[in-house]
């Protein structure tokens, strides 16, 4: 798997202003956009993207929307109709101020993504059921997982943890990997998986 | 003959309608004064009303400022001079500014929205000051500036995206004695552009039920999030300052045409909506945040 890092303050700067810090305004949050989405199609077919939010100061719902949701909403399949590629997408540096404006738009469009607040701390952030909780916090945990050892691990029927699974990579939260599932996070990059 | 439209002395959302019905039934190119000799006294949203209603006027309008000194000198302070001077005949004495003037504190001084760049600097001169007014005067959670920079930007792109027209955004602080007895933060937020009504009217395929009005629109955009855009994620900005107002128990009110629709908390004793209002071009609109009660 391919790997990628973008940093959204560059991209703001780069595509809007160079001294702005703020993601404010629709246009603007469009503009980060496009800009990200140019770095994306450079990428190669199976890549995981950080989004790198540790220079961005104040997010509103106008540009989460843009630069969060309409991202997602890109590549998720399912949700798309046919996504460039197979991206993948880990967020870091979000931060407490930015939660509200993210939260909202997920919930908006029902979506869900993987957020590294701290180095090798991950959660999920948005719309996401219980069952698809538990599954992903045991994949994370747990590193590469094939259904039966999910399964016997969280000691479920194969038959009830493998559409999970399958609907947790539709969304973009894991990724099926050899014969296996690994959740999308930090062990992705380090390629530390068990 | 000049009609003279007189300024109420205290002039806020409720007394500016007032003004707004003295001018109802006059043409558009009227010759009006506004008359703002005996005011002693005006919100934010009162200072923005007065710059938006001369923008509805095709003659330029002439306006008589405040006589009493202090109450000059405050107007001067907020910004209003500046920019009444592009669109009235200003009568007597223009008064200058002076720094810490007042009781009150102008957090923005009356800025002028007209592109989105004009939300970026507004968005980054609010949070210079912010974190002294929130947290250290109205006992607000440090999160709070950073909400309430994002509540400012929202407000403002309305005017972007939807009025059609530039308008003018102003905070404040003072003490609410009357009312509240403790301090408060007001935003106000004005435009002459084509209001609610007009704005959900352009939407593609909008259905019309039996009742089409100011209020029904305003209850559109306000309660259900509606946008004219077809664009799922869009309409998120009034409910983001819904949930502001509500963590902060302050108040949102919204005038639009003919109406005014308004979340009201438990201290405040407004209605939710009022209809049948003197007309009046584009939206206007009030967010109060009032001081947080610490325990002592």
């Amino acid at each position: 798997m391919n790997h990628q890092h973008i940093d959204v303050g560059v991209a703001l700067r780069r595509s809007v202003c160079h001294l702005y810090s703020d993601l404010v305004t629709r246009p603007t949050g469009a503009a980060v956009r496009r800009e990200i989405e140019q770095q994306l199609a450079l990428a190669g077919d199976r890549t995981l993207t950080v989004i790198d939010f540790s220079q961005v100061g104040l997010l509103d719902f106008s540009c989460a929307d843009e630069v969060v949701a309409k991202l997602l909403l890109r590549y998720c399949a399912g949700v798309a109709d046919a996504p460039p590629h197979e991206g993948y997408f880990l967020f870091r540096g979000v931060r407490e101020v930015h939660f509200d404006a993210i939260e909202a738009v997920l919930e908006r469009h029902g979506l869900a993504l993987v957020v590294e607040s701290e180095p090798g701390a991950v959660h999920l952030m948005g719309v996401v059921e219980p069952g698809e909780r538990e599954v992903w916090s045991r994949l994370e945990r747990a590193g590469r997982r094939s259904v039966a050892q999910l399964a016997a691990e969280l000691q479920r029927d194969a038959a009830a943890v493998e559409p999970l699974l399958q609907g947790l990579c539709r969304r973009r939260l894991a990724v099926p990997l050899d014969d296996g599932y690994v959740a999308v996070g930090p062990s992705l990059l380090t390629g530390r998986l068990q | 003959m000049t009609t003279v439209i007189t300024v109420p002395p205290s002039l806020d959302e409720q007394s500016v309608e007032q003004v707004f019905e003295q001018l109802a039934p006059l043409p558009a190119d009227a010759r009006i004064l506004v008359d703002a000799r005996h005011a002693r006294w005006a919100s934010p949203y009162g200072l923005t009303a007065l710059l938006t209603l001369a923008q509805t006027r095709t003659t330029r309008p002439a306006f008589a400022g405040p006589e009493a000194e202090d109450t000059a000198s405050y107007w001067a302070r907020t910004g209003f001079y500046r920019h009444a001077e592009a669109l009235y005949d200003l009568h007597g004495t223009v008064p200058r500014g002076r720094a810490g003037a007042g009781e009150s504190s102008v957090l923005l001084e009356i800025t002028p929205v007209v592109r989105s760049e004009d939300v970026h600097e507004v968005v980054d001169r609010i949070q210079q000051r912010a974190h002294q007014i929130l947290v250290k005067e109205l006992n607000l959670d440090p999160q709070s500036t950073m909400r309430f920079a994002m509540t400012l930007s929202e407000a403002c792109q309305n005017i972007v995206e939807h009025a059609g027209c530039g308008g003018w955004v102003a905070v404040q602080t003072y003490k609410w004695q009357k009312r509240l007895g403790r301090r408060v933060c007001v935003i106000a937020v004005c435009d002459a552009g084509v209001g609610f009504r007009r704005s959900l009217e352009t939407a593609h395929g909008r259905p019309r039920g039996d009742r089409w009005d100011d209020a029904t629109a305003l209850e559109e955009a306000v309660i259900r999030g509606v946008s004219r855009f077809r664009d799922p994620g869009r309409g998120q900005g009034l409910a983001g300052v819904r949930r502001f107002i509500g963590k902060w128990d302050g108040k949102l009110s919204i005038r639009s045409g003919t109406a005014r629709i308004a979340i009201v908390p438990g201290w405040d004793e407004d209605v939710p909506l009022v209809e049948d209002l003197p007309a009046f071009p584009g939206a206007q609109m009030q967010i109060t945040i009032p001081e947080r009660l610490t325990a002592r």
